[in-house]
């Protein structure tokens, strides 16, 4: 069990560490971990677990508690969130004092114009992973289409209700 | 502090719903003050809601503060999410809960996709960039290389992209 704790606290601090341009970012590797290297989860749970915290309130980050909950309980809960966020608190305390000295300096602006295309790949890889678990047959794969075309050109729409539609088509799916 | 954590609590979401909180309804930060605080939560690895909540504690109480602002942000919704886990526990097996996750789940892979044509969209007039992101793809989600030494590797080779570019 100890050993299970410390290595989540581990994974998920490397990924703080690591998350540059936000949560989204992080998900390949998160899924790698826990499902190819680990075997906690299956994949389908991942996507379930992270779909999960999609439609939950909070910071999308939250499915790192969740997963956390998934595999070990509340001490999981614990040990993941405290891996996630200590870091990242940490790092900020640091940061803001050092800001004022470092925000106007080249090296600054070219370390932020690299991570660009670098963090647009990675969510891109994001998207590419779960769907690939999530498309297990003719209708899923249309919800996907949907949800992607439904949030590009109706902006309006909040994400939420896209969530929930998808659930209830695939809940209807269910019953006939 | 107290007020800080409640505060914190209600904008548990999306980066804009943080703006109007912090700028408009509480007036904790101008818009310039928050717009320099969000730079340096981006360029800052995590999440950036997360360093935002931080940022905003230790601006204004320390040390403790930046701690209650973070535990403000992510205590509701971790109760909430512990809840959705323990119904996803007990009623996994169950073959109506399983088509409904499988709805949910490819939803949020839609949402996802949205996402990735979004960050990825300003690059297309940019082909170094275009070329890169591409690379970061294949080295992260078809060779599946470990995140820590895939990252290295891409922001090095990236940043002599960009310094390369520069001199030239």
């Amino acid at each position: 069990m100890i050993v299970v704790l410390a290595t989540l606290f581990g994974i998920f601090a490397q990924l703080s560490v690591l998350a540059f341009g936000g949560g989204n970012t992080i998900l390949p590797e998160m899924q790698r971990q826990v499902v190819s290297v680990h075997h906690w989860v299956t994949a389908a749970d991942f996507n379930a677990l992270f779909a999960l915290s999609q439609a939950a309130p909070g910071p999308n980050l939250m499915v790192v508690t969740l997963l956390g909950w998934h595999i070990a309980g509340l001490p999981g809960l614990l040990a993941s969130a405290l891996g996630m966020f200590l870091p990242s608190y940490l790092i900020t305390l640091i940061a803001m004092g050092l800001w004022e000295r470092f925000k106007d300096r080249p090296w600054r602006a070219q370390v932020q114009a690299a991570l660009v295309p670098v963090t647009a790949g990675l969510v891109v890889a994001s998207a590419w992973l779960i769907t690939k678990v999530a498309v297990s047959g003719f209708i899923l794969g249309c919800i996907v289409a949907a949800a992607a075309l439904v949030s590009l050109f109706a902006k309006r729409v909040h994400p939420l209700w896209i969530l929930f539609g998808g659930a209830m088509v695939g809940l209807l799916t269910g019953l006939f | 502090m107290g007020f800080l954590r409640l505060g914190m609590i209600s904008f548990g979401g999306a980066l804009p719903l943080s703006r109007r909180m912090l700028v408009e309804r509480e007036g904790w930060l101008n818009g310039e003050e928050f717009a320099e605080l969000l730079g340096l939560c981006q360029f800052l690895p995590g999440g950036n809601i997360i360093n935002m909540s931080v940022a905003v504690g230790l601006r204004f109480r320390g040390p403790k503060g930046g701690l209650a602002a973070l535990l403000g942000l992510i205590t509701v919704p971790g109760i909430v999410v512990i809840l959705l886990g323990v119904i996803y526990d007990r009623f996994r097996d169950d073959v109506y809960v399983q088509h409904l996750f499988a709805g949910l789940a490819a939803a949020a892979s839609g949402l996802m996709i949205a996402m990735g044509v979004k960050v990825a969209k300003p690059l297309f007039r940019d082909k170094p960039a275009m070329a890169m992101a591409c690379l970061s793809f294949v080295v992260i989600a078809l060779a599946r290389f470990p995140l820590l030494y895939g990252m290295v590797g891409l922001t090095l080779a990236s940043a002599s992209l960009v310094v390369w570019r520069r001199r030239k």
